[in-house]
């Protein structure tokens, strides 16, 4: 019983940090329709933020974190502009090929830049001993600081005038603009917040996990599990979703192998998308 | 008209100045591929330098003397990305178009075995280092040569240490889902089954798994005392730190290939009392046939690249010196006798004993030579990595947590 509480404690923590990381995705397509294929790239390239901003430069990781999502943000509203605004309202296929194309470019300069030898970002927090189990400080901040940016993005969506202007860009874009709303600044910037939970996300996962270049692919994968089981364009549902796949890989690890996981989980993502395809915490199925 | 003959004059020109068409016949091209990039490019990389290592020395001399001739080394070597379908195709590229005369494995088991079924299909001698696996020499190869140990024999070592020190510690085994890993943990499995010693965990995972968490939570719910498994480097290295940020409270902990890595100290605490089942040591003292002792090639090395040589680096240092002595022994570059010489040959080189299996079942199988395990020790509040196993060649005693 201690080791099923323990491993659900733990899925709950790390479901939390795989939910933010799904927020950015699931943000960028409810707004534009775009679904971010360079999402586990940005992911890794903010593990890589905390590197060069911790280890290297000596700044706290947690200090680094708001440098980080400036960068991220920065970074995202350029990426946008360069890769995304031609894109937005043609072929879906457009948007993909051009994100893909834009997850190898920035690939490929993480690996002239680093190679894809592993590199670990040293972080000590004290730890909670329970039952002979062991909660890292770590793991606990960062589900933490998920949960605190999670709130930051529904304070900004649902109590800001910004907020309001991207929802309704992301609701209808054409009657939005009749209203006077610069629809394109505002695409730009759920962008930019899309690649700034990415970033965020990466610079936590960084402080758990060593990591490379290659690293990004895994959690991509795991942030459509989570958008899908969330709902697609749905910031909040995503939070949940990934701490319900979290809930579920500690309650089916004990009794199967580790490796039978991504089995699991890409079962649930079809089951769901064919069952609910507005995601399992909507009301109505369609 | 003139434009076109002047086109034509420096075509000529650019085609004889290439190094492809300027190669003397007394250059000898050796071809292998490298994991530049990948998963597993921290030990390909070592392997690499091993063999420039002895590249470098050997042109440096002249080359090999080879009969009445000296031959010079000339290597063409392509990143494989860590790749199976880039080895295959990159095989084919060396052999036909590179005209690579031998060849070298690429690291590890599963991207040997791929190499292999190339190379065998063109007749070509290929040594393999940081190649374990049994089953790729059991397939009735010719030309496939392994100077590693068997991975049969990985983990033998720390089992049997294990067992003198503990005799009722119960093993958890906890490996990558790859067929180098899952070889040598099988083996030892049935070992420990064998001699009726507890097992009461066996779990296999992902190379790319980088949450180890629910694992350590099965770890301590089967009260193991010890952990014998691991992977490669990126997974080894993952696995270590987490074993010691979630508390997991092992006495003893062996993972294969990482902590052999002199990267690995750099996980301070959760390096500690971490042991490794090694093909070399820098400690060792061997008095080799030919060759460097294991101290002059760990100066060499040192000396080149800053860094102290690992197993990976001397395996691809020592199949160069073995490759050279079959071509001396055999008076000439002919594959077929060179293969000849490689078959008779029992020898001793900085990297230990050196003899292959020339029964047609596992032909190519190393036979000859043994392991160590050593292990992280925290002395004078640094690590150092000591020899543990075999008693008779220990530097250090072992060390439980």
């Amino acid at each position: 019983m201690a080791e099923i509480l323990a491993s659900v404690i733990d899925g709950v923590l790390i479901g939390a940090v795989y939910g933010l990381a799904a927020m950015g995705l699931t943000l960028i397509w409810g707004v534009m329709n775009v679904i971010n294929l360079s999402h586990g790239a940005i992911i890794v390239f903010g593990m890589f933020a905390l590197y060069s901003l911790s280890p290297m430069l000596g700044l706290n990781p947690y200090a680094a974190l708001p440098i980080g999502v400036v960068i991220g943000f920065v970074a995202g509203m350029l990426l946008y502009w360069v890769a995304v605004h031609r894109v937005i309202g043609r072929p879906p296929l457009m948007s993909l090929l051009s994100t893909f194309a834009v997850n190898m470019v920035l690939i490929g300069l993480g690996t002239a830049f680093w190679s894809t030898s592993p590199y670990n970002v040293p972080v000590w927090l004290p730890s909670v001993s329970w039952q002979g189990y062991t909660y890292t400080g770590t793991h606990i901040m960062a589900a933490v600081l998920a949960a605190v940016i999670a709130g930051l993005l529904y304070l900004l969506l649902y109590r800001t005038r910004i907020g309001k202007a991207i929802r309704a860009v992301s609701a209808n874009r054409a009657a939005a603009e009749l209203s006077g709303i610069p629809t394109t600044q505002m695409l730009a910037l759920s962008f930019g917040l899309g690649v700034t939970l990415a970033f965020a996300s990466g610079m936590l996962i960084a402080t758990l996990f060593p990591f490379t270049v290659l690293s990004g692919g895994a959690y991509q994968l795991k942030s459509f599990v989570v958008t899908v089981l969330g709902g697609l364009g749905n910031p909040a549902g995503a939070l949940l979703g990934g701490i319900f796949l979290g809930l579920i890989e500690g309650v089916a690890t004990p009794f199967m192998p580790v490796s039978w996981m991504p089995m699991i989980e890409f079962t649930l993502f079809v089951i769901v998308l064919i069952a609910f395809p507005r995601g399992i915490f909507s009301y109505s199925r369609t | 008209m003139q434009l076109p003959r002047l086109c034509l004059v420096a075509a000529a020109t650019v085609a004889l100045a290439s190094p492809a068409l300027a190669a003397d016949s007394d250059t000898l091209t050796i071809g292998f591929t490298v994991s530049q990039t990948g998963k597993l490019n921290t030990d390909s990389i070592a392997q690499m330098r091993g063999f420039d290592l002895w590249r470098d020395e050997v042109n440096a001399k002249g080359g090999i003397k080879v009969g009445d001739k000296d031959y010079k080394i000339n290597f063409v070597s392509y990143d494989d990305e860590s790749q199976n379908g880039r080895v295959q195709q990159l095989y084919t590229r060396l052999i036909t178009q590179d005209k690579a005369q031998f060849l070298f494995s690429p690291y590890s088991s599963g991207l040997t075995a791929t190499a292999a079924i190339i190379s065998e299909q063109y007749g070509k001698v290929m040594l393999t280092s940081g190649a374990a696996e049994e089953k790729t020499y059991e397939l009735g190869n010719k030309d496939l040569f392994q100077v590693y140990s068997p991975a049969a024999q990985y983990l033998a070592a720390a089992l049997h240490a294990l067992r003198e020190k503990d005799p009722n510690a119960k093993i958890a085994f906890v490996y990558e889902d790859d067929p180098f890993s899952k070889a040598v943990t099988h083996a030892v499995r049935d070992l420990a089954v064998k001699e009726h010693t507890a097992v009461v965990l066996d779990e296999a995972y992902s190379g790319s798994t980088a949450d180890f968490g629910p694992i350590i939570n099965k770890i301590i719910a089967s009260k193991a005392d010890a952990l014998l498994g691991g992977g490669h480097y990126a997974d080894g290295s993952t696995l270590a730190r987490q074993l010691h940020d979630q508390k997991a409270n092992l006495k003893w902990v062996t993972l294969l290939v990482a902590p052999d890595s002199p990267n690995f100290a750099g996980l301070g605490d959760a390096a500690t009392n971490i042991s490794v089942p090694s093909q070399w040591e820098p400690q060792v003292r061997f008095t080799p046939d030919f060759g460097p002792t294991a101290q002059e090639f760990s100066k060499a090395f040192n000396a080149k690249y800053g860094v102290d040589a690992g197993y990976h680096a001397a395996g691809g240092y020592a199949v160069g010196l073995i490759l050279q002595h079959a071509m001396e022994q055999a008076g000439s570059i002919d594959p077929d006798k060179v293969a000849a010489a490689l078959n008779q040959m029992d020898v001793t080189t900085m990297f230990g004993r050196t003899k292959f299996a020339t029964d047609a079942t596992e032909h190519g199988l190393q036979i000859g030579h043994d392991m160590v395990l050593a292990q992280w020790q925290m002395k004078d509040g640094k690590l150092t990595k000591e020899v543990i196993w075999p008693a008779a060649g220990k530097t250090a005693d072992i060390v439980m947590n």
